[in-house]
């Protein structure tokens, strides 16, 4: 039986100035499909959505809807055509509870007057049938990543989305939470909604998607039904060459311990922590989101100052040091949302490419335009950033190449002691290779690295040694070879206590 | 392209301001055109109307800059009104009772003066938003009122001088900032103000200091992760913007006045936040806005000496001109901006 065509996009072609982001897209999704857009860091994934829902408008091409054309001019008439689009980047209130978040725009009322009990319960219900857990009165800036994902998505079927667009939905979830996020996908599907999703992982869209659209330099590149797929096949589809989905990782002598901490204390969050990185090492930190990562990371930067404990490098104890003078000694810092700590989204790209180094292209007070240019240019080549020019602002940058920045930023400044979050967050496939390169030649000229991820995968892969950080506490640590995957997801949930801590030297 | 589009849009604005008030004045039975005329006319028509413009347009150079200044720090800084009082006041003082200098060593001393007095004035909020974090906005304006009525109660006091105004003793004619042609009021105070917009576009755009200050604006959680020091930055800022608002009451003093006169501002403090708004916070953008506003003044000024329209009548042209035009970006300055030091950095 042929199924339904839910929506088609006939020859959509975008332009933002002299760049094509789209030149000629083709788009056909089924009824009640799950369907994966695929395609390399700035292929026009993004911006082909975007123009779905009404945030751009397409500078040639038609959109239909039930084989209906419609022209959607703004995301209120996307709203009401039955599409809701979830962002990377949640668009959610934080000082208003999840209720008022949800029902926000579409109050119900009688005779003009709030109806909250009508809203309430048609909230609950929606929550109970597809199994998306939320807690309706809490905050959402109290709520964890996960819990937010959840509240858009019950979001946009408040509003009577039909088709629901998920863009890197699985990018800032842990793997428990990307697989409750596909069974309720899968649940959606069976009750008639079509889903679109964006992702990076391969793995993730074989297990989740029906089929498969590519997309590559602004053109589709075909589309293919996850049956006939393979991650192979589909990077291939994606870069147009054989990727390395593995890293090969080479032996590298260990130095000294060049970075250290000891019975680190911050308030409740962070309890006795003891690391110690060496030359040529990469720690990987194993956790669930909120288990103290964030209050690490800004401990160790000097973000925030700890209750208790220092931190040494280079057996100098820097725990009162400030950011500034960590930056000059050595400290390279990639913090965990770029959007938040690591990019200043409407400065151009060359602000952005000496933030927090600017030290270095200062002459007498004056800022060095010379050596600034040279340096951000050599950061979009060497780092493969896709944009027009370095005076881009930053906020044109697709998500893959904004984090393609932040990281050639820190490594092109020569760092001594490496303390990366999420290096490869929303990265192509075939930049992940890159990157994944980079961080290893990073470990083989001696460098101390310290790698906090979410993908298993990544940390499993990269790491020499593996810390498990679970409720602020380091449960577990040993060789990176020691864990299979499925002890550390056991571990990273609380699964050892503390006091039955193996630690292999 | 984009400042084609940004002109176009900001002379709709205006276009529709100006039509909105000629209903206003159209149904109070008076005629808008003549009106429009008369301002037009009175502000721009001949010699002396242009030199009213400038006039009008030195202070809010200042006043603009100041809270312009501010702005691209993400700190919003309502309270020039107040330091340009306090400006003006050390200015008079400095002027007026500095035994007798060379003349260019006291003018020198009467701005450094008034400059110093704005700062510090300023740098109380600062302190303030730092320390305790107090909402600048708040602080400001509070500190518009206590810093006022301090100047008002040291002009009718302690620096009275004799006679029923209030107002101190004339400035000594060291400290005089010269005019710059005889029968008009125009004095070189404005071209103090065009360096200081040159100076400011400088450190704003070419300077490390200046980078810093409007990353800091920008994304303050991620200055400080690049180790920008940003308590430290938003009280540098408000120092300067302070100092920039306390210059325009000291040019005000030296060079129009020859005294401190109290209740001299017209509320050039609160139109250098439209000023500064309407110029999009960028220096250049400032110089063509406080001449926009300069010419309203005037014009203004002009139809209340020259039609029997009464004087409301010009403040609400004004109004609904600074409604429809500056408005729009005030809200959307108002919304962002550092909100709380300590989300940026945690103690
Ligand atoms: N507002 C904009 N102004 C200028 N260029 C833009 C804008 N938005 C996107 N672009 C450019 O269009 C291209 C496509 O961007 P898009 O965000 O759609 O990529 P993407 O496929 O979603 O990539 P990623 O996987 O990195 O998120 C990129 O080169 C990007 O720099
Ligand atoms: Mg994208």
């Amino acid at each position: 039986m042929e199924a339904l065509e839910a929506l088609r996009m006939n020859k959509i072609v975008k332009s933002f100035g002299s760049l094509k982001a789209l030149d000629q897209v083709d788009l056909t999704v089924a009824k009640g499909e799950i369907h994966c857009l695929l395609g390399e860091n700035g292929a026009g994934k993004t911006t082909l959505m975007k123009i779905l829902y009404g945030i751009h408008q397409q500078d040639e091409g038609e959109i239909y809807l039930n084989a209906k054309k419609v022209k959607i001019s703004s995301p209120k008439e996307a709203i009401t055509q039955g599409i809701s689009m979830v962002f990377q980047h949640f668009m959610l209130i934080p000082n208003l509870s999840v209720m008022e978040n949800i029902i926000l725009g579409q109050e119900e009322t009688k005779m003009g007057i709030l109806a909250d009990k009508e809203s309430r319960n048609k909230v609950a219900n929606l929550s109970e049938k597809l199994g998306l857990k939320v807690r309706l009165d809490m905050l959402v800036e109290d709520i964890p990543v996960g819990e937010k994902q959840r509240v858009e998505i019950i979001k946009a079927l408040y509003r009577g989305a039909e088709i629901i667009i998920l863009d890197e939905p699985t990018a800032v979830l842990t793997p428990q939470e990307v697989s409750e996020l596909f069974k309720v996908l899968k649940t959606l599907k069976e009750d008639g909604k079509t889903i679109i999703i964006i992702t990076h992982k391969l793995k993730e869209t074989l297990a989740v998607a029906d089929k498969v659209t590519v997309l590559r330099n602004g053109k589709n590149q075909g589309s293919i039904t996850t049956d006939k797929a393979t991650p192979e096949i589909l990077a291939q589809m994606m870069v147009g060459r054989n990727v390395m989905l593995e890293v090969v990782k080479g032996k590298v002598e260990k130095g000294p311990v060049i970075f250290e901490t000891k019975g680190l204390n911050l308030k409740d969050k962070l309890k006795n922590i003891n690391l110690k990185i060496h030359a040529g090492e990469i720690v990987g930190i194993a956790g669930v989101e909120g288990n103290g990562q964030t209050e690490l990371l800004e401990t160790l930067i000097g973000l925030c100052s700890p209750t208790s404990g220092s931190i040494i490098f280079d057996q100098k104890d820097i725990t009162k040091d400030s950011v500034e003078e960590r930056l000059d000694q050595g400290l390279g810092f990639i913090p965990e949302d770029r959007n938040d700590r690591g990019l200043v989204n409407n400065f151009k790209l060359w602000q952005n490419a000496i933030l927090g180094y600017q030290k270095r292209y200062e002459k007498k007070g004056l800022l060095d335009f010379a050596a600034i240019t040279k340096a951000s240019e050599t950061i979009v080549k060497n780092y493969q950033v896709k944009v027009l020019g370095i005076d881009s602002k930053s906020s044109s940058l697709s998500g893959g190449n904004a984090q393609k920045l932040l990281v050639g930023r820190v490594f092109y400044h020569n760092p001594r002691v490496l303390i990366i979050a999420h290096p490869t967050r929303g990265v192509d496939v075939g930049a992940i290779e890159y990157l994944h390169k980079e961080i290893l030649s990073m470990r083989s000229q001696g460098k101390a690295i310290l790698l906090v991820s979410a993908d298993l995968d990544e940390i499993r892969q990269l790491s020499d040694r593996i810390a498990v950080i679970y409720e602020g506490a380091i449960t577990i640590e040993g060789d990176g070879g020691d864990f299979t995957e499925d002890e550390l997801g056991l571990y990273m949930a609380g699964g050892l206590r503390p006091e039955s801590k193996v630690v292999k030297a | 392209m984009k400042i084609i589009k940004k002109a176009a849009n900001l002379l709709l604005r205006l276009a529709l301001a100006l039509i909105i008030a000629g209903i206003i004045l159209f149904v109070s039975g008076y005629s808008p055109l003549k009106a429009y005329k008369a301002m037009i006319w009175g502000a721009i028509g001949n010699w002396n109307g242009i030199a009213l413009s400038l006039v009008q347009a030195t202070p809010l150079i200042f006043t603009g800059l100041a809270v312009a200044f501010a702005n691209n720090c993400g700190v919003f800084n309502i309270g020039a009104e107040g330091q340009l009082y306090l400006g003006a006041m050390a200015a008079g003082v400095i002027g007026a009772y500095l035994p007798p200098l060379p003349h260019y060593l006291h003018l020198l001393l009467a701005l450094l003066g008034g400059a110093l007095f704005g700062g510090l004035w300023a740098a109380i909020a600062a302190w303030l938003k730092v320390k305790a974090n107090a909402n600048e906005v708040i602080m400001t304006i509070m500190l518009n009122s206590i810093g006022i009525l301090f100047c008002s109660y040291l002009a009718n006091y302690t620096f009275k001088a004799s006679g029923p105004v209030a107002q101190t003793p004339e400035i000594k004619s060291t400290a005089v900032l010269s005019r710059l042609s005889t029968g008009t009021q125009l004095s070189s105070a404005i071209f103090l103000g065009l360096a200081l917009i040159v100076l400011v576009w400088f450190v704003l755009y070419r300077t490390k200091f200046g980078y810093e200050i409007r990353i800091v604006g920008a994304n303050p959680r991620a200055a400080a992760t690049a180790g920008i020091n940003v308590a430290q930055k938003i009280t540098a800022a408000l120092f300067i913007s302070g100092t920039l608002a306390g210059l325009g009451g000291a040019g005000q003093v030296l060079g129009l006045h020859g005294r401190f006169i109290d209740g001299f501002s017209p509320g050039y403090g609160f139109d250098g936040i439209a000023v500064a708004i309407l110029g999009g916070n960028s220096p250049i953008g400032v110089l063509f806005s406080a001449l926009l506003f300069g010419l309203m003044r005037a014009g203004g000024m002009v139809l209340d000496r020259t039609t029997n329209i009464p004087v409301d009548f010009v403040l609400i042209i004004q109004a609904v001109i600074i409604v429809m035009v500056a408005a729009p970006e005030l809200f959307k300055a108002l919304k962002g901006g550092v909100k709380d030091v300590r989300t940026v950095v945690k103690q």
